[in-house]
């Protein structure tokens, strides 16, 4: 297994009124081009900025430092029309709230269809065929009449199955998945996780999936990287951080997650 | 569709209907006896009586409301014997000042609220749109703080001021525009152009002001959306983004907005028409409100109405071809 992407010492700087302030602090991580790596962390911990970082997409005024490498190639300091050509094509994107990241004005078709003809330059027809076929492989009944339904007419987990089908419609070498299940109700978040993982082992495609979620990270990752507040407090295997945590921080993320054999009344009395 | 559409006309039939009753109430009822008015100064009783008749003032409330509103359909006659005047539908009644026939008045005078409207909608929408584009895409920037000064400014400048103030300087000292005039296009282009070009400007003025901080705070807004930065991490080209992603939905509400405004000013520009003393719609319903020509403010009235109810109902079904969300409940 080759490293796909590497990402060293990556630094994330945003100025303020009262002085810079780093957001993303010396995180180094490397994803393999066939396995899964879980970044997890609580809101603001600086999982989701990493990811923009990567896809050169952060907010203007954002100072980065460090190295991501991928494939060998450097993507930081890339101009905007360079990143463009990656963006979509070799590193695509599941963001979490499958409604509000999917045009409301237009079908889904259109939006699968405009990422495979800005990377592929194919023609119209070309690309709805294949949009048509993107909508079967994530499990779309009927795709042939769908491809001109808008998001709205879908329900959530087949928002995010669109969404899904949008990322990988240019056979990109890394996924990044940021909360693709945050937003959907629990069964459904099965099935989308079940679909991630099995989409990305038939078309070997490096992923980083990014969550708060314990339990979903242990059910798709190989490996983990554990952040807070912006630093990077544990990485390893998924065996390694979950049965011998190195750091307080992710021993109590684990204490965390509610078991079934808890016994609530102990605790709040104690 | 065709069932929403028919409900709607159902709709408009009724306002205008209610429309046309609160005007008859309040214009035929509380004002002063139109026969007086008529009659001038040299006037006898019997006189009065006389005009009373022809004019169906002596019926009843009621059928006097029933006769106006048949008139618009069928026409009516005035007086009788060899005094009747046949009044052909669509039949909004005689001026009390002018004694012309008021339909054939607004047939006159529409073409030219039509064209004041028209010239100032593509000035304000071009204009306002584009520098509302600009400063969102260039937000926090000198040119969007220099431009929404501007339109702060000039949205708060009232018609009137800006009128005279051009008039002033363009007519008046630098003797380069001749004073406005209902010039019709027949009598030459230039001279057209020319003549209706204040009157544009200053209509323009203030709907572009709004309409330049309205697009900016709607893009704004869009290009912040989860789309957006969709439709970025899909790597196409930014004008694409801009276009098709940003530009569609920022712009539907303003489409929708426009539509209320133009049919709003379809029933007259009140102020320019007057201050530029052109005969519009606007101007009529001015004189007609200052002398009480009851007919004629009737007719404004229910003309006004119309395009703003008429208006509202074509923004509805454009908008729902403009907004695929609404499309699929409209069905």
């Amino acid at each position: 297994m080759s490293d796909l992407l590497v990402v060293e010492d990556l630094t994330v700087t945003f100025p303020t009124t009262r002085g810079p302030v780093d957001v993303v602090k010396d995180v180094c991580f490397t994803v393999g081009s066939d396995e899964t790596v879980g970044i997890v962390g609580e809101s603001g911990s600086g999982k989701s900025m990493t990811s923009l970082a990567i896809m050169g997409l952060l907010p203007r005024g954002a100072v980065t430092r460090g190295s991501i490498r991928l494939d060998g190639t450097e993507l930081l300091g890339r101009g905007d029309k360079d990143m463009r050509r990656i963006r979509g094509n070799q590193v695509s994107m599941v963001f979490q709230d499958p409604l509000s990241s999917l045009n409301p004005y237009y079908t889904v078709g259109l939006q699968i269809e405009e990422v495979y003809r800005a990377h592929k330059g194919r023609s119209r027809k070309a690309a709805r065929k294949v949009a048509i076929e993107a909508l079967e492989q994530v499990g779309l009944p009927d795709p042939e009449r769908r491809v001109d339904y808008y998001p709205h007419q879908f329900s959530g987990g087949q928002r995010q199955r669109v969404m899904i089908a949008m990322a990988l419609v240019c056979s990109p070498a890394l996924l990044i998945a940021d909360e693709p299940t945050t937003a959907l109700d629990v069964t459904v978040q099965a099935q989308i996780l079940r679909l991630l993982a099995d989409l990305r082992r038939e078309s070997g495609t490096g992923m980083v999936f990014i969550t708060h979620d314990l339990a979903v990270i242990s059910s798709i990752a190989t490996r983990v990287l554990v952040m807070c507040r912006g630093e990077q407090v544990e990485y390893g295997t998924a065996e390694q951080v979950f049965s011998d945590p190195r750091h307080d921080y992710t021993r109590m993320l684990l204490d965390s997650v509610p078991r079934i054999d808890d016994s609530p009344i102990d605790e709040v009395m104690s | 569709m065709a069932r929403y559409v028919a409900g709607r006309f159902a709709g408009i039939v009724v306002i205008l209907f209610l429309v046309c009753l609160f005007t008859f109430v309040i214009f035929f009822t509380l004002s002063p006896d139109p026969a007086l008015m008529i009659c001038g100064k040299t006037c006898t009783p019997e006189r009065i009586d006389q005009i009373r008749g022809v004019l169906g003032l002596d019926q009843p409330y009621f059928t006097q409301f029933w006769t106006f509103l048949t008139a618009i359909f069928v026409g009516r006659d005035y007086g009788s014997g060899a005094n009747l005047i046949h009044c052909a539908a669509p039949c909004l009644g005689y001026s009390f000042q002018t004694n012309q026939s008021v339909w054939e008045m607004v047939v006159d005078r529409l073409p030219v609220s039509a064209t004041v409207a028209i010239g100032a909608a593509v000035l304000w929408l071009l204009i306002g749109i584009l520098a509302g584009l600009l400063s969102a895409v260039k937000e926090g920037t000198w040119w969007d703080r220099t431009a929404m000064g501007l339109a702060l400014g000039g949205s708060s400048i009232p018609n009137y001021v800006l009128a005279l103030a051009l008039q002033y300087v363009l007519v008046v000292w630098l003797q380069i525009l001749p004073f406005p005039s209902a010039v019709s296009f027949s009598d030459g282009p230039v001279l057209w152009f020319q003549s209706y070009l204040m009157p544009w400007v200053v209509l323009a003025t203030g709907y572009a002001c709004l309409y330049a901080r309205l697009t900016r705070a709607n893009v704004i807004d869009t290009l912040a959306e989860n789309f957006m930065r969709t439709a970025r991490a899909k790597g196409l080209p930014p004008m694409l983004t801009m276009r098709r992603h940003a530009l569609r939905p920022a712009l539907t509400p303003i489409a929708t907005i426009f539509g209320m405004d133009f049919a709003a000013l379809l029933g007259g520009a009140l102020i320019t028409e007057t201050v530029f003393g052109l005969n519009g719609v606007g101007k009529m319903a001015a004189d007609s409100i200052a002398k009480n020509d009851q007919p004629v403010i009737m007719a404004v009235t229910l003309l006004a109405a119309f395009f703003v109810v008429v208006g509202n109902l074509v923004v509805d079904l454009v908008y729902t071809t403009l907004d695929p969300r609404v499309r699929i409940t409209a069905k």
